[in-house]
């Protein structure tokens, strides 16, 4: 039995040493970058889904959840996203990205982009917890600033 | 032989004459909007429900910006690259000197005020059923905005779609009256019908073209692939579209899909008009897509 446990601890030890290189260049795969891209958008949808169903009259309006959601959606829309925005995970690159090359090469316009969805999901955050109507108000800037990055950003379909 | 000759001659004489005719811009009577008195805010919402913006003003124009209506946006299509015009207020590079029986001509028959045809590119086969009091309306609106001397980019069209005296047999072919649906419908469908059939002109994207680039209205709201570029269209009948009209109206307004997903490419930029609307009239586009026949 002493060859089998010599090729294990061998398999351990590579194992071992090239753990920590692994895990360290996992955050920069495209395909890595590209999930973590993709469950963020879901993460914001996630909170917008209750304050949408509330703002269409789908669910009963209920300020403390609308006003929970709203602040979670303020606190993902301020999130650092740069390093989800790289070349090599655009789309024609990756298969299942959406990305325009733009989202990459104009930076600054994205930074503006996300600096007006921040604000716009602060006033919601603001609102949200008023009564349905206020609600009703600043969502529209909310999806107003998603659509702004999503026409200049993302491949139409 | 020179009888011949000549007797060719006067055919072909004839001939061209018979396609003037039959080709030539056709402006409207002017009785036809004579007497009506503009109403500017009824105007704005006529604006919106047009989606004027959407092709006129930049396309990353936001707020205020969306009523410099300078022009510059290029639509490509398998016809050549088109260039929408300043349609700004001022007078020599926009249109601050159009009557409003220039922009009827425009709207309802695609002639502009020297008497040439536009391209379709500009939805006149849509604007056509508009009611005269709406495009007084906007006209009058129109004159509220800003002016802005950026001057208008000429058509990237090449031989033979170059010589405008054709559009009057694409017009021929393809401009039409009455409604694509018809039967009986609710005060609140009907609404809904002329936002979408007479100023939103859906059909201009989501009904598929021929190879002459008229609309297929056996497919009408089916979606297809886009002209001149890549991807699709997306079909908006109840064969596909499975949204509520609720989730139909809020996309209209906040472009969010009952998904939470948002609205991309130049569906962002018809939200941007549609979120200018009032709840109602978005209710009512919504009831009326549930009305159009079902494709596959």
């Amino acid at each position: 039995m002493r060859k089998p446990t010599r090729v294990l601890t061998t398999a351990l030890f590579a194992g071992l040493l090239l753990a920590g290189p692994v895990l360290a260049e996992d955050l920069n795969d495209p395909e890595e970058i590209l999930t973590a891209r993709h469950g963020y958008m879901l993460l914001m949808a996630n909170q917008l889904a209750p304050l949408g169903a509330m703002a269409k009259g789908d669910a009963p309006y209920d300020a403390a959840a609308a006003a929970k959601a709203a602040a979670s959606l303020a606190a993902l829309a301020s999130v650092d996203t740069s390093m989800l925005w790289i070349a090599g995970t655009e789309t024609g690159a990756l298969e299942d990205s959406d990305m325009l090359p733009e989202a990459v090469s104009d930076s600054a316009g994205r930074d503006t982009r996300f600096a007006e969805l921040k604000t716009a999901a602060e006033t919601l955050a603001a609102a949200a917890g008023t009564d349905q109507d206020s609600l009703k108000a600043a969502m529209g800037g909310v999806g107003a600033a998603c659509g702004a990055c999503h026409k200049a950003y993302r491949k139409a379909d | 032989m020179r009888r011949i000759l000549i007797a060719l001659a006067l055919l072909a004489v004839l001939g061209l004459g018979l396609f003037w005719a039959a080709t030539r811009p056709r402006p409207i009577d002017p009785d036809l909007i004579a007497g009506l008195v503009p109403d500017v805010a009824h105007g704005e919402q006529v604006f919106w429900a047009a989606g004027c913006a959407g092709c006129h003003a930049d396309v990353d124009a936001k707020g205020g910006e969306k009523l410099i209506l300078r022009g510059g946006q290029r639509f490509p299509s398998p016809f050549g690259t088109f260039l929408a015009p300043n349609i700004s207020n001022d007078q020599t590079a926009g249109i601050g000197a159009w009557s409003a029986l220039d922009l009827a001509n425009a709207m309802l028959r695609g002639v502009s005020p020297e008497g040439a045809h536009y391209y379709p590119v500009f939805p006149y086969g849509t604007y056509s059923r508009a009611r005269p009091q709406d495009i007084v309306d906007l006209r009058a609106f129109l004159a509220t905005l800003p002016s802005d001397p950026t001057p208008s980019q000429p058509h990237e069209v090449g031989f033979p779609f170059n010589i405008r005296l054709g559009l009057g047999l694409w017009k021929l072919l393809y401009l039409r009256d009455g409604w694509v649906v018809s039967g009986d419908l609710t005060a609140k469908e009907d609404h809904g019908r002329y936002l979408v059939e007479a100023l939103g002109h859906c059909g201009e994207c989501h009904t598929p073209r021929d190879a002459l680039g008229g609309p297929d209205l056996t497919r009408w709201l089916a979606g297809g692939p886009v002209p001149g570029g890549t991807g699709r269209f997306p079909n908006i009948t109840p064969g596909k579209l499975d949204w509520s009209e609720a989730d139909i109206a809020e996309y209209l307004k906040s472009g969010f899909t009952p998904d939470y997903d948002s609205a991309g490419g130049h569906m962002a930029l018809v939200v941007e008009n549609t979120a200018n609307l009032s709840d109602d009239d978005r209710a009512a586009m919504a009831a009326y897509l549930k009305k159009v026949a079902p494709q596959p």
